[in-house]
């Protein structure tokens, strides 16, 4: 595996130069262009040659035009090997100590700069802002589409995260009817409407709401039937994940499905319970299976259906005053303000974890507490937190690393 | 909501929830909102209230109690009894006629209505034509005399409601016979009155508004006599004896006429205010007594410009001259003679005003009220919060009666008057004490163990503080010679001196007699049941919840002033601690441990615990969060000019309505028109479109610091082998904080100090409002209240196994464990169906098919108006009904649950209606009402208002409670298992 010979470019039609650098480390290697494998085989690859099995990694490549672009999927991988053109130039990071970023200009940025003021020539790339192109770990999730594959075409189910997020949820609600389609023909019936969208709020920005949409269900539960104060008491309820089905005043911009095109346009203008049905027939029809489960999943899911359930609400705050006794006064003035102040580490670190198990994160406010770094209050967040457990167990790898790498 | 059902079990729940559950709306207590019309058999011996709103109660002995509501939503305007039947009918704002039976079913009685009638006119004819104006239901049981706008009288076949149009007597019948010389005789108006003689039911008199009366023969179809009134005319009596009619008129006259079968034109009059011009007669009644001077009554009569505000009614009888002033408008009233046959002496007068009733006894010298065991205005002042109290020891209930008995000495000692009906209902099972706080500061406790809501006791706190009471006030009160003589009676004042005072939370502990009040202006008092009167200082503690939180400026009103002297309390409750909140602003939180000696309260800029053995503050915490300034403004300042205002406005209405007063059509028929612009107007704002934002909350939203909710309890706080005492108080902010409190051993409890420590703090994610706190014990089971398990009333609570933490919020209902707090299970209320809690207690329910089976629930209240129960420990959904109309806020609001499954909420302001969701404690009235015995002969009795004889009577004392004294502690022990 460990080879390091330099192959001419000419006769690099079917093997891929690769140069990895790891730190102060370098490693040549070549691959066959034909059959490169996947990802996480690759990536086994270069943890095995730079000898470092247990480091995360963040694995970039130098692409023709000088971007710094990340290769972390099979997709992407496949994209570097094809465009190599002969040397593969990867750059890889430790996950946790990452300093540079992704993104178009990203390595030729100051030769550029530095080349355009020479020349005194307008550079065209110069006018774009370069795209920074952000790990997955550094996005947060605002909304998404979810459940496409089971609502009718003309509803679309919005999940807002408001979680952790400082923007506001931004929209009003209020009153209005709607017309149903019914045995009897159409009907009026009394709805809830989107009615005002607050600028720069969470809403606005996902551009999946809009002014005039009508809600029929929060969280999965119908509107129908229930006044506006209760619906907005419901989404209030819910505001940490707020999932509302909406039909979009504007139809055009629905997920089309192909195939299922018929009915569900038949179906545009008419009420939930017979429309889902109609357009959901014509759907597997043309799949050719009625079972639901083997419908293709062309779903616009960002996140697992398993999210949906999580109950974030769940995390309540704890804290524990324990240890001596303090003077009652004293104690009533000066415990309220600055112990909030002390469990925002906390907040933060629990944001960053990726997988909180404890439901209820329990935070000993007595002596000192973890910002301050002391052992102590060090092991009471072992206990807690998991996620913090293994970033101490990292710091600790690392010390063995810089030995490795002499 | 995937839920894996097993299937046996489900349905052996269902089948417990049935045996433990089940909604009933059993009985309302108070004073009928907006009564409108009064009636009253005297064979019967039963009392009939219409109201606006179309409801018709009817009332006899203590207990004995009905209830009907007419389909249509108009205001019943007459009440008529069928002489000597079970039956009544009434006369709706709408024009209908509606019967009305008591019949017996299963041995109870029950009001239904059996038919209904509207008159019809001939065709083409105007609606005036058939406007009924005056009823008369005539002694023979059998005719029904409809006297309209159009001025004829329709003779009506009762039960049934057939017209008998032969005997219909017509304007025109009526018109050719009147005298040339009468000047009215073009325009004889409609029929404002009709009478029958005492002494010949064939004989009416016909009473037209013009003021011309005349007596109609029923037998032979034609006019006996015409009396001609040129008074506009108000009310019509004719003696008893058949030999005079009295008229009463318009102008505050009235005029007895003979009855001789001849036409007379001698108008004896008397203006009885008279010589300034005076306000209407409305109604005058005389009768006699066996030896002596006939009784004259009649309302109304004032001179217009000094006294036309006034609600008189005037009695008259030998030297004795008496003008009865009202607190509210009179509606009508009667009186109950004495005798077999109630042809007797007159023993009382009843009179039904707006906002209560007045019984008057005129047997006894000075003419004193006798207190009415139901019917009791419950807002005399407005009611600002109220309390209940399961299961009181005898002995506290023996004295709190005898300190409300020292109260009642103006009240007459002859029993309540009205005896109809037997009441059926068991024995309570226990003694129930309802407390309500009034705006004037003032605690009523009343007697809920039973059907009847029966005032016990009204302890004042006012006494305590210098108010600026207006000492113009109580000049009023009748001065020496005064003419006319005035007399106030009654009690609904609904005009409080001061605001501050209102009260706003009561905390009852019914085994030590400890109570503490707390009102709108951050004042907490502790008071002692005490049986002798004492004069003692009220000492005060002012308590600074801000704790020097800076940059706020309070903007509400100042504390109270406390009164440095000594103050005389009378014997009853007797307050000998105060502590003042700075900012004062209204407690919002407040409970007592009476074990512990402690009190706890809260506001909505923090809470605090005082020591009141010691006197002194054991803890101060402030909860306000700094960015909120809203909390520090305080209610309006101007609140009380705004209620002066308001007083004075109220006064200048009424003045201006008594001009308008009577039913008279064309006011009516403008109350019409106006209602449906009204309803135009109203759902012309409903289409204006109404916005809701969709926010999280914050930690800065307004008044998250107000505190919510206090509780005691004694549970393993800090570490799972020792329980401690401990305190806990919920935010509106979602944020639950919890103290250690360390007591002194008994022995050193006065000298050592109390000390407080925090212990926990939870910040509920959805920082929802906390409105309820509560500790579960080992078994799951709520902790007793203090001192229950001293008393032996309550089993201990299992101190082994772990405790729990329940803590209830708007949205969810959260159990926590205990001693390290991580959540173990909820319930989602808002999340899933979009409603709020609002009211929330703990409730122990026995099954009705076992007696040693019961389990305790949450009994919950929501903003959308419905009851839920929700299990203990295990905080399922059981049951849910609707309760309240969800509009009706100030209903929801007033809910007060009971320790057994019952609850209290306002339907009006002065009427509670109680409901039970338990299967074994209801309390709702169960009473007979027999058919007199029809005697043979009725000449020889009045046929009106005063009927045959009775049958025989069970006269239940006004007491309902004598039975329940007698029962035994000890068989209530099982109320706290689980």
């Amino acid at each position: 595996m460990n080879k390091n010979h330099r192959v001419p470019s000419n006769r690099s039609l079917s093997a891929v130069e690769v140069k990895s650098k790891f730190g102060a480390e370098f490693r040549r290697f070549s691959l066959d262009r034909s059959k490169p494998g996947r990802f996480d085989e690759f990536y086994g690859l270069l943890q095995h040659v730079h000898r470092i099995p247990n480091v995360e990694l963040l694995v970039g490549y130098a692409d023709v035009h000088g971007d710094l672009l990340p290769i972390n999927n099979d997709d992407n991988y496949h994209k570097a090997i094809s465009t190599a053109s002969p040397l593969l130039r990867l750059f890889l990071q430790r996950k946790e100590e990452a300093d540079y970023t992704f993104g178009t200009n990203s390595l030729t940025r100051k030769k550029n700069t530095v080349l355009s003021a020479v020349l005194l020539r307008p550079d065209p790339n110069r006018k774009k802002p370069p795209v920074i192109i952000s790990l997955p770990r550094d996005f947060r999730p605002v909304s998404s589409i979810i459940d496409v594959d089971i609502l009718p075409e003309t509803h679309r189910r919005v999940r807002l995260y408001k979680h952790g997020q400082e923007k506001p949820l931004g929209f009003y609600i209020r009153d209005g009817s709607s017309v149903r389609v019914t045995p009897q023909g159409l009907e009026k019936v009394p709805g809830i409407f989107i009615s005002r969208m607050v600028p720069g709020g969470l809403a606005e920005s996902t551009g999946l709401l809009a002014v005039n949409d009508e809600v029929l269900e929060v969280n999965g539960i119908e509107v129908a039937g229930k006044s506006l104060d209760q619906v907005t008491d419901m989404m209030i309820a819910n505001s940490h994940n707020l999932i509302i089905t909406v039909k979009p005043a504007n139809q055009r911009n629905n997920v089309v499905r192909s195939g299922g095109g018929g009915g569900g346009a038949a179906s545009g203008s008419s009420g939930r319970s017979s429309d889902s049905g109609a357009s959901y027939y014509g759907y597997s029809s043309h799949g050719g299976v009625g079972a639901p489960a083997s419908m293709p999943s062309h779903i616009i899911q960002n996140f697992p259906v398993g999210e949906l359930e999580s109950d974030e609400d769940d995390e309540d705050l704890v804290i524990e005053a324990g240890g001596e006794a303090e003077p009652i006064r004293r104690a009533s003035s000066n415990y309220s303000m600055p112990s909030l102040l002390r469990y925002e580490p906390h907040l933060n670190l629990r944001v960053a974890a990726t997988s909180t198990s404890t439901s209820t994160l329990s935070i000993n406010a007595n002596g000192t507490l973890p910002a301050s770094g002391s052992s102590g209050s060090l092991s009471n967040a072992i206990s807690t937190t998991p996620s913090l457990d293994r970033a101490i167990e990292r710091r600790s790898l690392e010390e063995d690393g810089t030995v490795i790498t002499l | 909501m995937k839920r894996f059902r097993r299937h046996g079990q489900e349905s052996q729940r269902d089948r417990l929830k049935q045996e433990l559950f089940q909604f009933n709306k059993t009985v309302e207590h108070g004073f009928p909102h907006q009564p409108s019309a009064l009636g009253y058999s005297p064979s019967l011996q039963l009392l009939a209230i219409g109201t606006r709103s179309g409801a018709i109660k009817l009332y006899g002995a203590p207990g004995v109690e009905f209830m009907g509501l007419h389909d249509e939503n108009a205001a019943v305007t007459q009440v008529h009894f069928l002489p000597c039947q079970v039956e009544l009918v009434t006369l709706l704002d709408d024009n209908s006629l509606h019967m009305w039976t008591l019949r017996a079913h299963k041995g109870l009685s029950e009001l239904l209505e059996i038919g209904r009638f509207t008159l019809t006119g001939p065709p083409g004819a105007p609606p005036s034509v058939t406007r009924v104006t005056a009823v008369l239901a005539h002694s023979s049981g059998e005719l029904l005399l409809l006297g309209t706008e159009g001025g004829h009288v329709f003779v009506v076949e009762v039960p049934g409601f057939r017209e008998l149009e032969e005997r219909n007597i017509s304007l025109d019948q009526v018109a050719s016979s009147v005298p040339d010389d009468y000047i009215g005789r073009r325009n004889l108006e409609h029929v404002e009155a009709l009478q029958e003689n005492p002494v010949n039911p064939n004989q009416v008199v016909i009473g037209y508004g013009r003021g011309l009366m005349v007596i109609w023969d029923l037998e032979r179809q034609c006019a006996v006599q015409h009396i001609p009134a040129t008074q506009q005319l108000e009310s019509v009596w004719w003696t008893e004896d058949g030999g005079y009619i009295l008229s009463s008129h318009s102008d505050g006259s009235y005029c007895q006429w003979m009855v001789s079968g001849e036409d007379e034109d001698e108008e004896k009059s008397d203006i009885p205010y008279g010589h300034f011009p005076c306000k209407a007669i409305s109604k005058i009644v005389q009768l006699p007594t066996e030896e002596g001077p006939p009784f004259l009554l009649f309302s109304g009569g004032m001179p217009r410009a000094s006294y036309g505000d006034r609600h008189c009614i005037t009695v008259i009888h030998s030297k004795t001259h008496v003008a009865l002033d009202f607190t509210s408008r009179i509606i009508d009233f009667f009186t109950i003679r004495d005798g077999p046959q109630h042809t007797g002496d007159p023993s009382a007068l009843v009179v039904l005003v707006e906002e209560e009733l007045v019984v008057i006894d005129l047997q006894t010298e000075g003419w004193p009220v006798i207190q009415t065991p139901y019917l009791v205005p419950l807002h005399s002042s407005a009611i600002t919060c109220s309390h209940h109290v399961s299961a009181i020891p005898l002995k506290l209930w023996e004295r709190v009666i005898a300190a409300g008995e020292l109260q009642n000495t103006h009240y007459s000692k002859k029993p309540w008057p009205i005896t109809g009906g037997q009441n059926l209902a068991p024995d309570p099972p226990q003694r129930d004490l309802l407390l309500t706080g009034h705006e004037d500061g003032t605690v009523r406790f009343w007697d809920a163990s039973g059907v009847c809501l029966y005032p016990m006791y009204k302890l004042s706190t006012a006494g305590v503080f210098h108010t600026d009471a207006d000492p113009n006030d109580n000049m009023n009160q009748g001065t020496e010679g005064e003419w006319p003589p005035f007399r106030k009676v009654g009690c609904f004042d609904p005009y409080s001196d001061d605001p501050r005072l209102g009260v706003q939370k009561i905390h009852l502990c019914k085994y030590s007699g400890y109570l503490t009040i707390a009102g709108t202006a951050g004042q907490i008092l502790v008071l002692e049941l005490n049986d002798e009167a004492a004069e003692q200082t009220v000492e005060a503690k002012v308590v600074d919840l801000l704790q020097g939180q800076e940059g706020f400026r309070w903007k509400g009103h100042t504390r109270l002033d406390v009164r440095e002297e000594p103050v005389l309390f009378p014997p009853g409750f007797q307050p000998f601690a105060l502590v003042q909140c700075q900012p004062p602003a209204v407690v919002t939180a407040l409970t007592l441990h009476s074990e512990w000696k402690l009190v706890a309260f809260g506001t909505s800029h923090g809470f605090g615990l005082y020591d009141y053995q010691q006197k002194n503050n054991v803890l101060i915490k402030c909860t306000l969060n700094p960015t909120d300034q809203l909390a520090m403004e305080g209610p309006l300042s101007r609140v009380k000019s705004i209620k002066k205002s308001l007083r004075q406005s109220f006064r200048r209405i009424r003045r201006s309505r008594v001009s308008l007063r009577k039913h008279h059509v064309h006011n009516a028929a403008k109350l019409q028109e106006a209602n449906a612009r009204l309803e135009a107007e109203l759902a012309e704002m409903e289409l204006a479109p109404v916005q809701r934002k969709i926010e999280a909350r914050s930690s800065d939203d307004s008044f998250t610091g107000l505190v919510r909710t206090i509780y005691f309890a004694d549970t393993f706080l800090s570490d799972s082998s020792h329980s401690t005492p401990s305190l806990w108080a919920g935010t509106n902010g979602g944020c639950v904080f919890a103290y250690m409190l360390r007591l002194p051993p008994v022995e050193h409890r006065a000298e050592e100090p109390v000390t407080a420590q925090p212990a926990k703090e939870i910040q509920l994610m959805h920082r929802a409002p906390v409105v309820g706190i509560v500790v579960l014990d080992g078994h799951g089971a709520p902790l007793p209240e203090p001192l229950e398990v001293a008393h032996d009333l309550a089993r201990s609570p299992d101190m082994q196994g772990s405790h729990h933490l329940l803590v209830i919020s708007e949205e969810q209902f959260k159990v926590f464990t205990l001693p390290k707090v991580s959540a173990k299970m909820k319930l989602k209320l808002t999340a899933v169906d979009g409603s709020r809690v609002r009211r929330v207690g703990v409730a122990w329910f026995g099954s009705n098919r076992s007696e040693d089976y019961g389990e305790s629930g949450l009994v919950v209240l929501t903003n959308q108006g419905d009851v839920h129960v929700v299990s203990l420990p295990t905080v399922k959904m059981q049951v849910h009904y609707p309760c309240v109309r969800r509009e009706d806020v100030s209903g929801i609001a007033s809910c007060v649950f009971t320790k057994h499954g019952q609850g209290f909420y306002l339907i009006s302001p002065s009427e509670f209606e109680r409901f039970s969701l338990s299967t074994r404690c209801v309390v709702e009235p169960r009473c007979l009402v027999e058919v007199p015995l029809h005697p043979g002969s009725s000449n020889k009795h009045r046929p009106q208002p005063d009927g045959a004889s009775s049958a025989h009577r069970y006269v239940p004392s006004v007491r309902v409670m004598e039975h329940a004294l007698l029962n035994d502690e000890s068989e209530y022990l099982r109320d706290e298992e689980l």
